[in-house]
């Protein structure tokens, strides 16, 4: 076996092989890119279905006024940009080699999501304190509870799952037993849910404002 | 006495793309306050979180560094079943009721 061999097979598994990849990065990656254009499906599916629904309905509640949701919107927004540029710092350190650097990011992006997870639930709280629940609301149409608690949930649920991966890569980065690569991969699934949240806050909040 | 190596910044290369993110949402929250026209405000809301979301994927996500291969086997096809999607839901709604959308 050829010394490009030896490193392909160690970067690719055994099946460097038979063929190189033709994308030229390590199934790590590649499966993640898969499973990111999966999530993003079911992300356009949910997202466009609640699209259907709010141009259908004619009584559909317009209830976000600019304080106290709008604002917490700007601020959960700032927050997640802010640990996507983080989490980017993250990966270039470890690609680096700066482990003390890449910890330092990575616990600064897990604290930012946290920062966000913490406001999304008070904005979930703030709903729920003023009668909005999965079918009823004071407003208007049903399912505008059912929309709002499913899709922002959904989100919700995969900035948590984040926030776990996150914490176990800079456990692990930290005392060796995973690589540059991992991370970069963790990043790549950070900025996903970043990217999420770009279509969410148009649609969900900024077309259901309280003029 | 050697100075200890400095370690290069190295997020100063993202922070363009960072402040246009941060301005396209400044942008975004804007409009939708001097905007009533929900179609309207639809439609340009939603520009404006592809161009987020282009910068994202290329920028943040690295998929303008990687072989074109990968963007033109992931991208046109996720928008093509988006697309396709969209016209199922409209679909799916018209025969929940039976009847063809009214003209």
């Amino acid at each position: 076996m050829s010394d490009s061999q030896a490193t392909a097979a160690a970067a690719h598994g055994h099946g460097a092989y038979m063929e190189e990849s033709p994308y030229a990065i390590p199934s790590r990656k590649l499966t993640m890119w898969l499973f990111i254009i999966s999530d993003a499906v079911t992300f356009g599916a949910v997202l466009m279905a609640y699209g259907y629904l709010r141009v259908a309905s004619s009584d559909w509640p317009t209830p976000f006024k600019f304080t106290p949701s709008i604002l917490n919107v700007m601020i959960m927004t700032f927050v997640l940009i802010t640990s996507s540029l983080t989490m980017l710092g993250a990966v270039d350190s470890a690609k680096l080699g700066d482990k003390a650097k890449t910890s330092r990011f990575l616990w600064s992006t897990v604290l930012l999501g946290a920062i966000f997870a913490g406001l999304h639930i008070r904005e979930w709280l703030g709903m729920i304190g003023e009668g909005v629940r999965l079918f009823q609301n004071p407003w208007g149409s049903s399912l505008f509870g059912a929309t709002f608690f499913c899709i922002t949930g959904l989100h919700l649920l995969h900035v948590f799952c984040g926030i776990i991966a996150i914490i176990v890569v800079a456990r692990k980065f930290a005392n060796g037993s995973l690589t540059a690569g991992h991370v970069e991969t963790t990043g790549l699934y950070w900025h996903f849910v970043d990217l999420v949240w770009m279509f969410v806050v148009p649609l969900i909040y900024l077309t259901n404002i309280q003029h | 006495m050697a100075l200890a190596p400095k370690s290069p910044n190295v997020i100063a290369k993202y922070l363009p793309i960072y402040f246009l993110l941060l301005a396209i949402a400044g942008i975004e929250f804007f409009v939708a306050f001097r905007i009533t026209s929900t179609t309207a405000l639809l439609t340009l809301l939603l520009g404006f979180a592809v161009c987020s979301a282009a910068l994202a994927l290329l920028f943040f996500m690295h998929l303008v560094e990687e072989r074109r291969a990968l963007f033109f086997s992931l991208i046109p096809a996720t928008i093509f079943v988006l697309l396709m999607m969209n016209m199922i839901w409209s679909d799916s709604y018209r025969l929940l009721r039976m009847k063809p959308f009214p003209h």
